[in-house]
């Protein structure tokens, strides 16, 4: 499969959105609202619950399915306030030492005045920051779209896994045809060069797992197993080896 | 070989916009006016006209902020590899390097400030347009390591288009890399004061830049995480005037003080004294710190 097929499929209906694995990894999950700053990004799914029989704290980025869904999610494009409130439920987990899974899947953060003028750049500088220094494992999933520093900010992780057929780029690949050519048609040219795709990004050592596509079931499972090896270094270790974890890198 | 090459430095040339580079008048781009180039200089490349700011070189910025040499480079031999094979990239980089003399967009080191030892970065649009890839990554994750190692304070100028698109995920993931470096950094209580130039955008925005204990910026610089055009064209709609501008950013709480050129070295100077520890500040006459 071509590399941009795998974008445009990341970008596809009738995919398996955040919500829908949380439902089935999670089955008691309890949904938490706000970022105590100014308001609710519905972008953001977040909340508790046991993911084989572990309390986590999970935020999911969610596109929602039906047009109504969309909207209230905003396609899946957090505002500040999105990641704010993912920042607030991460420090919430670190306090009960609860390990932190991050379900990613954004086309990128949201443009808009509002965003900027409410600190867009701030709030993912600030969400890569504190996750470095979180005191608690996390594990971040792209499950379709991973769109730049929107999906960036909550993969500031000590694992991160991506589901086979995800995508995972600095920039659209449209935007990176416009840019080198000024023609957006050469899209799939881009998708080629920017190594992308999951195989390629754990070739390059910058992704830990590649996960099979609808299996959710599977994913809780590589997930579980993960965090109780995570859970079982002291605090010092496992910052020091998320340190060295991005550190390597170029 | 051209042998005046052999002799020019990259820190004697002016900035001049890519307007008559080696002519010694400067044409504003603001207001029309000629300046002589020496005279641009002592203005701290400042349109003594309007009071357009031009465009400032990352050596020639360090000069201006830091003692007289007192600034050792750090890195200076690193550069650039084509890791994913980019097309057209190793040309680019090149090129980047012939126009802009310089090994890669950002330069560091440490240097004295109105007397106080700091780690210092500048970066340099000349190169790329400031972007972050590996090597910029590298090069500012080193020098917060180095500051957190000897107790130093940092001290770093932006001017960025974001990410580098050439190297991928790799220049992306560097906002994760320097992100846990400036937290390192600060746990270990290092002070690090940032100034925002024209513009710092994308990656570097959503990081390093947004990281800092202190934020200044230079004024009308533009600051922000999505490039103006991308949000003009999704929103269908045009943007206000001072939209992502240093000031309305400043009015938004995001930036600390805006601070005109002429005034820079002195205010670091004064923040850097102001985070001396208590037993090295001098006391005044009344024996208070």
């Amino acid at each position: 499969m071509e590399d941009y097929d795998i974008v445009c499929g990341a970008r596809s209906d009738g995919r398996l959105t955040a919500c829908d694995y949380i439902t089935r990894m999670i089955p008691d999950f309890f949904e938490l609202h706000g970022d105590r700053l100014y308001g609710d990004d519905r972008a953001v799914v977040a909340g508790v619950g046991t993911l084989k029989g572990m309390p986590v704290t999970v935020i999911g980025i969610e596109k929602g399915k039906t047009t109504e869904e969309r909207i209230v999610h905003n396609f899946g494009s957090a505002h500040p306030e999105g990641y704010r409130k993912a920042l607030r439920l991460m420090k919430q987990a670190e306090k009960f030492r609860r390990p932190v899974l991050c379900l990613v899947d954004t086309a990128g953060a949201f443009c808009g005045i509002d965003a900027e003028e409410h600190g867009q750049g701030r709030a993912i500088a600030d969400s890569l920051a504190e996750m470095s220094a979180l005191k608690t494992p996390v594990v971040s999933v792209i499950l379709g779209e991973g769109g730049s520093g929107g999906a960036l900010a909550l993969s500031h992780a000590d694992r991160i896994f991506m589901i086979e057929d995800a995508y995972f780029s600095v920039v659209s690949p449209e935007s990176c045809a416009n840019i080198l050519w000024k023609d957006t048609a050469r899209a799939a040219e881009a998708a080629e060069m920017l190594c992308l795709t999951a195989p390629k990004l754990q070739k390059l050592g910058l992704i830990d797992r590649v996960c099979p596509k609808n299996a959710p079931e599977r994913l809780a499972a590589d997930i579980a197993g993960e965090l109780t090896v995570l859970s079982a270094m002291s605090d010092e270790a496992l910052l020091e080896a998320r340190y060295r974890r991005f550190r390597r890198i170029g | 070989m051209d042998l005046r090459k052999l002799f020019l430095k990259a820190n004697n040339e002016p900035e001049t916009n890519g307007l008559l580079p080696r002519s010694r008048h400067i044409v504003c781009k603001g207001c029309g006016r000629k300046t002589p180039v020496a005279r641009v200089r002592r203005e701290f490349f400042v349109c003594p006209s309007c009071g357009r700011y031009y465009t400032m070189r990352a050596r020639r910025r360090i000069l201006m902020l830091t003692d007289k040499r007192s600034f050792t480079e750090h890195d200076r031999e690193l550069v650039s590899r084509n890791t994913l094979g980019f097309p057209e990239y190793d040309a680019k980089l090149l090129a980047a390097r012939e126009k802009s003399r310089e090994n890669e967009a950002v330069i560091c080191g440490t240097a004295r400030i109105e007397g106080h030892e700091v780690c210092i970065f500048a970066m340099d649009s000349y190169f790329m347009m400031g972007s972050m890839g590996a090597v910029v990554g590298e090069k500012i994750t080193r020098l917060f390591e180095y500051a957190a190692d000897h107790r130093m304070p940092v001290v770093g100028v932006t001017v960025s288009g974001g990410a580098r698109m050439q190297e991928g995920m790799i220049s992306l993931m560097q906002m994760s890399k320097v992100s846990a470096a400036v937290r390192r950094h600060s746990d270990a209580g290092g002070l690090y004061i940032v100034l925002l130039t024209d513009p710092t955008t994308g990656g570097v925005d959503a990081s390093f830049a947004m990281q800092g204990d202190i934020t200044l910026a230079e004024p009308g610089a533009r600051v922000g995480f999505a490039g103006p055009r991308v949000i003009e064209k999704s929103l269908n709609q045009a943007l206000p005037k001072d939209f992502q501008r240093a000031e309305r950013v400043l009015a938004c709480g995001f930036i600390d003080a805006i601070v005109p050129r002429n005034e820079q070295r002195t205010v670091i100077g004064k923040l850097l004294a102001l985070h001396e520890p208590v037993a090295a500040r001098k006391e005044d006459s009344d024996g208070r710190l």
